[in-house]
Order: structure tokens, then sequence, then C-alpha cells
């Protein structure tokens, strides 16, 4: 096995790692090495072919291979070293990763690591849905691949269970190819997705969201012939009575995304089970010293901005680190309160931070309070939540003061 | 006619309703801002929306180039659009920004390559 030193490695060539190694090298770290399993850079946003990308930022609506280029441009002029076709099969919290790839098995000793692996698609098995098991059931980044890349058509008439944003925007591209989409069906009573995507998606194109629905059968031998929904309880139990039968030969799967950790759990980071990805501080690092997270693995985003802001950080930290510039400060734990699902970074100095969560259902004219005991650190008025929106805030320096463990809630 | 626009200015997402003839507008309720007003009468006036798709190469590394119209064009005119381009095959190399198909049905609006695909 060759041994190879850099002095910042990259796991993943999506927005997350693209962003995170330019930031790297543009800190003045040393050598900066992306590893990438796939054949090109670029990750997802190469088969995102939309527009709606970039808005934040460049404050324009690029398609996702647009805004992939402007980053691989970028790594490119910067000199990083990349490595295709190359997967990560083991990772320590002394820093040290097990590459695999077609030359063989290369073990690489680093400085520091950011982990940028991005999220994978909960598959039909994590929801347990009944029936048989025919052909034509497809998660949706999935017939996302076939369609976008491969120029393969999933189907003709095409049920999508769950109404994020890969199923609204798959309802969108399936219509323009000329198949058909009776319903897209969600359980819960709002929309998983952003709004922008629902009009332009769904309503622009007289596709009906079925809320409060979910699919409770898949019938077919060699194909799916139909699917059977129902309408829910509060408990999000099927009511026997509203069952109907929708015939189809296709069923797209956009229920949910995990974060993908196994390298993390193998380095023994901890990990938060609300966003499935690690516990970090407020320079993105994990609980391993100089190995740190950003983008979708560690907490999924709704916006490929915020995945590159994030990455920024995450990569001029490492280089920092990996110079032992980077100072420790004691940390401040920031705990969700009620009704936020998750808050990340979960520990916090008490230098200005910009903190991120989730609410746990939409509501309009709220207020995000953020308390030390009982002290009120900071109050901020939002004039509508949805989950589907992740909220960012930033904490001052002046407001976080001596505070010795942060609570957030929304009232 | 009646028509409701959601409004997409903001996430809060209003449901403007309004009253309108051919080409005024007799009424508009239910916006919050000007914004969200304007929105919504461009919404039944002259909806335009970007399109983004595919189109096919010969000898390319990639089987599809992903492709858009240079600048919105009309909602109506969005399928007119895929039947035209959907015949149509180009040869690889192409170049991110390159121009495939110049002013697509006469729209003033060009079909422009979103990505790299190389010749293999």
């Amino acid at each position: 096995m060759d041994k190879r030193t850099v002095d910042v490695a990259v796991i993943g060539g999506g927005p997350a790692g693209l962003a995170a190694a330019a930031a790297a090298k543009r800190e003045g770290a040393g050598e900066v090495l992306i590893i990438e399993r796939d054949e090109r850079l670029g990750g997802i946003l190469n088969q995102c072919i939309h527009e709606g990308f970039g808005l934040e930022i460049f404050k324009e609506a690029l398609t996702g291979p647009e805004y992939a280029q402007r980053y691989i441009n970028e790594v490119r002029s910067l000199g990083i070293s990349i490595m295709l076709n190359s997967m990560v099969i083991e990772l320590n919290s002394d820093r040290e990763l097990i590459v695999s790839n077609e030359d063989g098995i290369h073990k690489i000793l680093t400085k520091a690591v950011v982990l940028a692996m991005g999220c994978r698609e909960r598959t039909r098995g994590a929801i347990g849905i009944p029936g048989s098991r025919p052909a034509g059931i497809f998660k949706a980044g999935e017939a996302q691949h076939f369609i976008n890349i491969m120029d393969r058509m999933v189907g003709r008439k095409v049920v999508i269970l769950g109404s994020g944003d890969i199923g609204l925007i798959m309802a969108r591209r399936l219509v323009l190819e000329g198949a058909e989409v009776p319903a897209v069906v969600e359980i819960m009573p709002y929309c998983g997705g952003l709004l922008r995507n629902r009009v332009q998606c769904l309503e622009d194109f007289d596709i009906p969201l079925l809320l409060n629905h979910t699919v409770v059968d898949i019938k077919g031998g060699e194909r799916v012939e139909s699917v059977t929904v129902a309408r829910v309880d509060e408990n999000q139990n099927p009511i026997k009575r509203t069952k109907k039968t929708i015939e189809c030969d296709t069923l797209l799967l956009s229920v949910g995304l995990i974060p993908e950790n196994e390298l993390s759990r193998m380095a023994g980071i901890a990990l938060d089970e609300k966003t499935g990805g690690a516990v970090v501080d407020e320079h993105l690092m994990t609980s391993c010293d100089g190995i740190f997270a950003c983008g979708n693995v560690l907490v999924v985003h709704d916006i490929v901005d915020f995945v590159t802001k994030d990455a920024e950080k995450a990569g001029k930290n490492a280089a920092m680190y990996s110079k032992k510039k980077l100072i420790d400060e004691p940390d401040i734990p920031v705990i969700p309160g009620l009704g936020i699902r998750f808050v990340v970074p979960q520990f916090i100095s008490t230098e200005e931070v910009e903190i991120y969560m989730r609410v746990m259902e939409p509501g309009s004219y709220k207020k995000i309070v953020f308390r030390d005991g009982k002290r009120i650190v900071k109050t901020k008025k939002l004039k509508y939540v949805s989950p589907p929106e992740m909220i960012r805030l930033r904490l001052r320096k002046q407001e976080i003061g001596n505070a010795k463990k942060l609570s957030v809630a929304v009232e | 006619m009646r028509k409701n626009v959601t409004c997409i200015v903001c996430p809060l997402g209003c449901r403007i309703r309004i009253v309108h003839s051919k080409d005024a507008i007799q009424r508009i309720e239910d916006y919050q801002c000007e914004k969200g007003k304007d929105y919504a009468v461009q919404e039944i006036f002259n909806p335009v929306r970007t399109l983004t798709t595919t189109m096919m190469v010969r000898n390319g590394q990639l089987p599809l180039v992903s492709v858009k119209t240079s600048k919105p064009v009309p909602k109506d005119r969005i399928f007119d659009i895929m039947d035209t381009i959907a015949g149509l095959e180009l040869e690889a190399p192409l170049a991110i920004g390159e121009i495939l198909v110049e002013d697509i049905l006469g729209l003033n609006a060009n079909i422009v390559a979103t990505k790299h695909v190389k010749r293999i």
C-alpha cells in the first residue's frame, strides 16, 4: 500500500467538497486533495438541471451544472489535487484515510480532514410500504439520474410519494418529458418542498398534491400496475374507508434524505440523532480534532448556496487547523427547545456565530427566542416559519455574553 | 374572469385573488406587499418561465447535454419548445454557455448549453 501525506483532505467532490477545498487553499493550506468516488466533480448538481441555484451567492438563478462549474473552475485554477473514481473506505480519528481506486489501495495521512460526503435517499424499505415487489419503483433522485444523465425514461404514468423538493422537481420534469403525473402524495398536512417549487412544478402543470395522504399498497407483477392511496388521521394512520386506487406504471419516492456518515461512525465521531450528522462546534469541527463537516453530510440543507457557505467555513478552519492556528475556545452548548427540530452548530464559543435550525411545524408571525437559563439572549420575529425552510440567525458576541448553556425555542 | 395566484416573492405565499378582464385588473385582493401585487399582475397577463431540459448529443461522453432558455419565455409555449428540440441531435464537444438553437420559435430567446460535454 503506497503512502501519501497531504495537508487537507476533502472527502467528496460535490458542492460542499468543492467550496471547502477552494476555501482551504485560499486560506493558505499546503496540499489540498479532493477524493471523489464518481468519474466527475460536481456531485448531485450534475443531474439538477433545473434553475434556482446561486440566488443567494451570485444573485442570479443558475442551473445545477452551471453552479458546479463555477466552483470546479476555481478548484482547478487554485491547483488543488483531485482523485476521481476513488472511494474512501476507511477513516480513523488520527485522520488517516484508506482510499480504493483502480490503481489499488492507498493510505493518505492528513493534517486536517473535511467531511463532505453528502446524503442519500431513503428507500421503500425505510418507510415500509407493503405490497408486491414489481419493477417501476424508484427513488426520485435515482429517476432524475436516469432521465437527465443517462437518457432513460422511467415510466409513462408516475405517482410520486413525498413532496420534498426533489419530488416536486421530478413531477415537472416527467410531465415535460411526456409522462403523466396523476398525483403527488404527501403524508404531512403541508408541502415538504419550497414554495417556489410547489407553484412552478405542480400548480403550473395542474398536478394534484394530496396532503395528509400516503401510499398503503403497491400492486403489480412484473411492473407496477397501480398504487393504493389513503387519507391519514392525525397520528398518520391510514383511514381504511378513504382508500382509492391510482393506476400507474411507476412510483417515485421522495421521502427524505440521510446524511452519509458511515466514515464518520468508523472514526468514532459523535453524531446528532436529530440531524443524522456530526455534532460540531462553531468552527464546524466534529468531536474528532482536525476533522470538520459541512454540507448535507452535516445536516440536510434546502439551498445549495448555504451548503457552499458552510463548506467555506469548514475549509477555512481546516486550513487553519493544518497550520496549527485554530484556537479552540470553551464550548457553550445550544439545545433545541420547544418547536425546534435541531440546531447546528451544537456548540458555540463566545464569538459571533451563525446558527441554523428547522422548526417542527409551519406557522406565521412567530418569534425565535434564545435563552440562557431565564435570561433572554436574543429574540427574532419572523413573519413565517416552515419546516422545509431552514432558519439562519446570527448571534453576536454581546448577545452571547457569558452564557453557560443556550436553548432556542419558537413561540 | 377570476383567478387565484400563489405569490412566490417571499415564503409567506399569499393566495392573491384577482378579478380581471382581457387586458385590465378589476379587483385584486389578499396581497401583502407591492412586489406581490406586481407578481400577480404579471402572472395574469404575461406569465413567463425559464425552461430547463436536455438535448441529445452524438459522440459525447454523455448522451445528453443540459440546456436552458437564455431568458424566460411565455409559459404557454414551453411544450412547443420541448417538441421542437426533441427532434434535434447535437454533435460533441459542447461547451457550457454555447448557443445551441438561436431565437427558438421566434421567441427572442436562445437555447444554451448549461454543461460541458466532451467528445469521446
